[in-house]
C-alpha cells in the first residue's frame, strides 16, 4: 500500500496556514459535546491536553507516574529552538527547516518539518508568558546558545534545566484546566490496550496502578503522546517507566509503525560503570559549547591520568574531522566518531568505553565561573555519579540510546491510519528524519501539544458524532477480558528468571546487534534470538503477587512482554534498509566511516502492519519528496 | 559490601505496617542507593517474596518520584541530593540503614514506601500558573526581565515537587514547595493581575490539604535536594500580607 501523508500542496511557505484555514471547525457551543482521551501528559501530551481543555473539549488525561509533573520531558537540559533570530546571525524559519530536513538526513516530511520551524516562534513566546524562566542577558532580552547541527545561536534555555522548565510550564497550563473542570486527570494510571470499535479509535483499557482494578473509558477521540521506546536497549538515557507499551497496544490493534529501527544515540552521556547499572545518564549536549571532544593519539596513554597528556598527544578528533562543525557536530555524528575512537583502541575510562570532554581551554578563556554559571548542575551531577570533578579533569563520555525517532505512523494532521487514534510528540515519527537534532524534541512536543493539534484534531471530530463516553459497545468488555487474561499469564508462570533478567539480556541483544551499527549478519542473528527470548519469558518468567493491588512487577513485567514483541520489529525494519541514514548505521553501506544513504531504494518511510501473533509484518511505504531542500549528500566537513 | 537493611513494609494505607530486616549483599560503591534496592529486590522475587515498592523514575535527579527516608533524613539526607542520585560510596560495609516512607497526613500511604503526593498538585491546581491562553500572547521579547529577577525566578522553579520538605518539616508545612512556586510567579512580571488571588489561593489549598505551618525549623531548607532557598517562603509570606490590603 502507498501511504498518503495527506501533506498540503503549493509553497511550502504557506502549506501550514493554507491547511489550517481548509480545516473544519468545531462550533465553540458544540466543543464540550465532545470528549478527547489523552495518553501522557509531558511536554506533547501536557501542552495537547491543556490547550484542548481551553477550547473547551472535554478532555481525560492520563499519566502512569504521581502526577503529570513527572513526565519524562523533564529530564531534558539543554534548550529548545526556535527561528527568532534575535542575535542577528542569519537565522531564519527556512533555516531552521533547512538545518531540520539535512539533519534527519533527507528521511523526514518536508511539510510537517516547515510546520515545526513555522510555529517554534509561538511556543517561546507562549512559555515566557506562562512565566518560564528562560535565560535572559542584561538588557532583559532572551539569551540563545547554540546546539549541534546548527551554526546559528537558536537555542533558548534556563540553566540546564529547559525540559523541566517547560513541563512546568504545560503542567501548569494543565492545572488551570483541572481546576476549571475541562481537564479530568487520571494519575497512576497505565495503558494496556486501545478499544477501536468498527475501525475507528474510541477508547482506551488501563490499569489503576494502586488499585489493579481494569478501566475503560471512551472518547471520540483518542491521543497518544506517550513518548519514545529506547528503553528497549535497557540501558537508556530514558526513566524507566518509559516503554513502548501504549504503542505497541495500538500498533496490534491496526496501528502502523513507521522507521521503528531509526534511534537516536547520543554522544555525551557518563559511561557506564557496572553491570548492576539501571540507567544511563545524559549531560546535556550544550556542554559541547564549551567542551572539546578527545583521546590519547597514543594507546599506551589511556590509562594516565589526562593532565598527564601532552597537548601534542591529544587527538581532538572532531575538530580534526569536521572542521566546520567541530565539536557541534550532529549527534549521529559526534556518536560514530566517539565508537570509532575506542573501536581504535583510543577509549578511556573503564573497558575503555570512553572519551573526554574538556572544560580546560574555555575554563582558561572565561573563567571557571563562568561554566560554572552556564553548566554548574550538569558538574554537580557529573560529580555525584562519578566522583570525579570535571572542573579539575575532564569528563569522561560514552554514547547512550537516548530517543526514537520512529514512532506510529501519522499524516499531517497528526493523525494515524486508524481514524480518530493521534498521535503526538516522540510517540509518531513524524519530523526528525533518520536523526534529530539537539534542542528539537521539546520543540516538537510543544509544537504538537499547543499549536497543531488543537487545530487538526477539529477537522476530524467536526465528521463524527459525539459518543458521551458511552463504554457499552462489546469491544471494551473484550479489551478488558484480553488484558486480564494477559496479566492472569503472566502471574501464573511462576518460573525461574525475574523480568529484569531477560529485560537485560534483550537489552545487551539491541545494544550488540541493533545498536550503533548494525549489520545484516547481527540483526539475522536478533531475528532468531528474539522469538526464543520470547518463548522463554512465557514459560520461565517470574512475576510475584498478584493483579489486584499495587505491584511494580506486573507492571514491568508487561512492558518487557512488549519490548520483547516490539524489538523484533526493530530488526525487521533495520533489516529491510539496506542503507545508512542518521541513527541507522549499517557496515555494509559506508563510504570512508560515513554514512551512504541510498535514496534510489530507500527514501520513503516504512510503516509496519501487524499481521498476527507470530506473524510477518507488512511493510508499507509512503514515498518522501524534496522539493525544496534538494536531496544532497549530508557533510559537516 | 554487605548492609544490614531495615524497611518500612505496609500493603496498603489501612493495613498494619513492620519493619522488615534485609540483608543487601554485593553492593559496590558504584550502586546508586536504588540500584542497591533494585538487588534486594531481585533476591526477594527469586526466593518468592514480594519486593519492597517504591517509587523512582528518571533515576537521575530531576522527575522528583523518589522519595524515602533514609536513616531518618529524607533523601538520605546528603546535600542536594535525591535517593536515586545518592550512592553507595557515601555507606560503610557493615552498616545498618533505615528506609520509610514520607510520613505526613496530607501523603497517605500507597503500599510500603510508596504515598500519594497529590496534594501538591492541588496547591498548584489552586493557582499556580498565569492564566494565559493558548496562542495570541505578546513576543517573548516585549517582557524585559532583568537577568537578576530571571535568575532568582529560577533559582525558585527548580523546584522538583518530591515533598522532602514535607517529610523533613516537624509540621509537615508544605511551605517551600508552595513559596517556590508563589516566588518564582511574583518574582517575573507575567501574572502580575492575579498575584493577590494566587497567593491565597494557594496558601488555602495548603490549609485544606492538612498540611502545617512553619515555624522556623529550616528543615525543608535541609532536606531539599536542589537547595531551595527558605527566603522563598518568606517572600510568600510578604507576597500573602500584600494580598490583605
Amino acid at each position: 500500500m502507498i501511504l498518503d501523508g495527506k501533506c498540503p500542496t503549493g509553497p511550502i511557505e504557506k502549506t501550514w496556514d493554507k491547511h489550517r484555514f481548509d480545516l473544519k471547525l468545531v462550533n465553540p457551543a458544540n466543543k464540550r459535546k465532545y470528549s478527547i482521551i489523552m495518553v501522557g501528559t509531558g511536554l506533547a501530551g501536557g501542552a495537547a491536553a491543556a490547550s484542548l481543555g481551553e477550547l473547551g473539549y472535554n478532555v481525560m488525561a492520563f499519566c502512569y507516574q504521581d502526577s503529570p509533573r513527572r513526565a519524562h520531558s523533564i529530564a531534558a537540559q539543554g534548550g529548545i529552538n526556535a527561528a527568532k533570530n534575535y542575535p542577528n546571525d542569519g537565522d531564519s524559519i527556512y533555516r531552521l527547516f533547512y538545518d531540520t530536513i539535512k539533519g534527519g538526513d533527507f528521511r523526514a516530511r518536508e511539510a510537517d518539518v516547515w510546520r515545526l520551524a513555522q510555529v517554534s516562534n509561538n511556543i517561546i513566546d507562549q512559555c515566557v508568558a506562562q512565566g518560564v524562566p528562560f535565560a535572559r542577558d542584561y538588557a532583559g532580552y532572551l539569551d540563545n546558545r547554540s546546539f549541534g547541527g546548527a551554526q546559528v545561536s537558536r537555542t533558548f534555555f534556563a540553566r540546564g534545566q529547559t525540559g523541566q522548565q517547560l513541563l512546568l510550564g504545560a503542567y501548569s497550563a494543565l492545572s488551570r484546566q483541572i481546576k476549571l473542570g475541562t481537564v479530568k486527570m487520571y494519575n497512576r494510571r497505565e495503558m494496556l490496550d486501545l478499544v477501536v470499535v468498527d475501525g475507528v479509535a474510541k477508547g482506551i483499557t488501563c490499569r489503576n496502578l494502586v488499585t489493579g482494578e481494569l478501566e475503560s473509558y471512551a472518547a471520540d477521540a483518542v491521543c497518544l503522546a506517550t513518548g519514545g521506546y529506547v528503553n528497549v536497549f535497557y540501558l537508556s538515557t530514558n526513566a524507566m517507566g518509559c516503554s513502548v507499551t501504549a504503542n505497541w497496544k495500538a500498533h496490534k490493534k491496526g496501528a502502523f509503525f513507521a522507521n521503528p529501527c531509526y534511534t537516536q544515540i547520543h554522544p555525551t552521556c557518563i559511561p557506564q560503570a557496572g553491570d548492576y547499572q539501571s540507567k544511563l545518564t545524559l549531560m546535556s549536549e550544550s556542554l559541547r559549547n564549551d567542551g572539546r571532544c578527545w583521546v590519547p593519539k597514543k594507546k599506551e596513554d589511556c590509562g594516565k591520568h589526562p593532565n598527564e597528556v601532552a597537548e601534542e598527544d591529544r587527538d581532538y578528533y572532531l575538530e580534526r574531522k569536521y572542521p566546520s562543525f567541530g565539536n557541534l557536530a550532529p549527534r549521529d555524528i559526534a556518536s560514530r566518531a566517539a565508537k570509532e575512537q575506542c573501536d581504535d583502541g583510543r577509549g578511556v575510562g573503564p573497558g575503555g568505553r570512553g572519551v573526554y570532554l574538556d572544560f580546560s581551554t574555555s575554563i582558561k578563556r572565561v573563567g571557571a565561573d563562568t561554566i560554572k554559571e552556564r553548566y554548574g548542575n550538569l558538574f554537580e551531577m557529573y560529580e555525584k555519579i562519578t566522583d570525579e570533578d570535571a572542573y579539575k579533569r575532564p569528563m569522561r563520555m560514552y554514547p547512550a540510546p537516548h530517543y526514537s525517532m520512529g514512532g506510529l505512523w501519522v499524516d499531517y494532521n497528526l493523525m494515524s491510519n486508524i481514524p480518530g487514534l493521534f498521535v503526538l510528540g516522540e510517540a509518531n515519527f513524524s519530523v526528525h528524519g533518520a536523526n534529530r537534532l539537539g534542542a528539537s524534541a521539546l520543540m516538537q512536543g510543544l509544537a504538537d501539544g499547543y499549536f497543531v493539534i488543537p487545530n487538526t484534531i477539529a477537522g476530524y471530530l467536526a465528521t463524527v458524532k459525539p459518543t458521551n463516553g458511552q463504554t457499552d459497545n462489546p469491544e471494551f468488555k473484550k479489551s478488558v477480558e484480553d488484558v486480564q487474561s494477559a496479566q492472569k499469564k503472566l502471574l501464573g508462570i511462576n518460573g525461574k528468571k525475574t523480568v529484569s533478567e531477560f529485560m537485560r539480556e534483550l537489552g545487551g541483544l539491541m545494544w550488540e546487534n541493533c545498536g550503533m551499527a548494525r549489520s545484516k549478519e547481527s540483526l539475522e542473528t536478533n531475528l532468531k534470538k528474539i522469538p526464543a527470548l520470547r518463548e522463554e519469558f512465557w514459560k520461565n518468567v517470574k512475576v510475584t503477587g498478584t493483579g489486584t493491588e499495587f505491584n511494580q512487577d506486573l507492571e514491568n513485567a508487561g512492558r518487557t512482554a512488549d519490548f520483547l514483541e516490539f524489538a523484533e520489529l526493530m530488526c525487521r525494519d533495520a533489516l529491510h534498509r539496506n542503507e545508512s541514514c542518521g541513527g541507522h548505521f549499517r557496515v555494509e553501506y559506508q563510504d570512508e566511516g560515513e554514512a551512504q544513504r541510498d535514496d534510489a531504494n530507500y527514501c520513503y518511510v516504512g510503516a509496519w502492519e501487524f499481521k498476527g501473533d507470530n506473524k510477518e509484518p507488512e511493510l508499507h511505504k509512503e514515498p518522501l519528496k524534496f522539493e525544496n531542500v534538494h536531496l544532497a549528500v549530508r557533510s559537516y566537513k | 559490601m554487605t548492609l544490614n537493611l531495615i524497611v518500612w513494609r505496609q500493603k496498603g494505607p489501612n493495613a498494619p505496617g513492620k519493619f522488615e530486616t534485609y540483608t543487601a549483599k554485593g553492593i559496590t560503591e558504584h550502586h546508586s542507593f536504588l540500584e542497591m534496592l533494585d538487588v534486594v529486590n531481585e533476591d526477594l522475587i527469586k526466593s518468592g517474596k514480594e519486593p519492597i515498592q517504591f517509587d523512582h523514575d528518571c533515576r537521575e535527579g530531576i522527575c522528583g518520584m523518589c522519595s524515602q527516608v533514609i536513616n531518618g533524613m529524607p533523601h538520605g539526607g546528603q546535600e542536594r541530593t535525591t535517593v536515586c542520585q545518592l550512592h553507595m560510596r557515601k555507606f560503610k560495609d557493615g552498616d545498618t540503614i533505615y528506609i520509610e516512607p514520607w510520613r505526613a497526613t496530607a501523603f497517605p500511604l500507597v503500599r510500603d514506601l510508596v504515598v500519594d503526593r497529590e496534594a501538591l498538585d492541588k496547591i498548584v491546581q489552586a493557582g499556580g500558573y498565569t492564566s494565559c491562553h493558548t496562542g495570541g500572547v505578546a513576543d517573548g521579547n516585549a517582557i524585559l526581565i532583568p537577568k537578576p529577577a530571571a535568575d532568582e525566578a529560577m533559582d525558585a522553579a527548580e523546584c522538583i515537587g518530591c515533598g522532602a520538605c514535607v517529610a523533613g518539616c516537624p509540621n509537615s508545612a508544605a511551605m517551600l514547595f508552595t513559596g517556590a512556586k508563589v516566588s518564582q510567579l511574583a518574582i517575573l512580571p507575567q501574572g502580575k493581575a492575579e498575584a493577590a488571588e494566587r497567593v491565597t489561593n494557594m496558601v488555602n489549598a495548603m490549609k485544606d490539604c492538612g498540611f502545617g505551618n512553619c515555624t522556623n525549623h529550616y528543615e525543608c531548607q535541609a532536606a531539599c535536594p536542589k537547595g531551595i532557598n527558605v527566603k522563598f517562603i518568606a517572600r510568600m509570606n510578604r507576597e500573602y500580607l500584600k494580598s490583605l490590603f
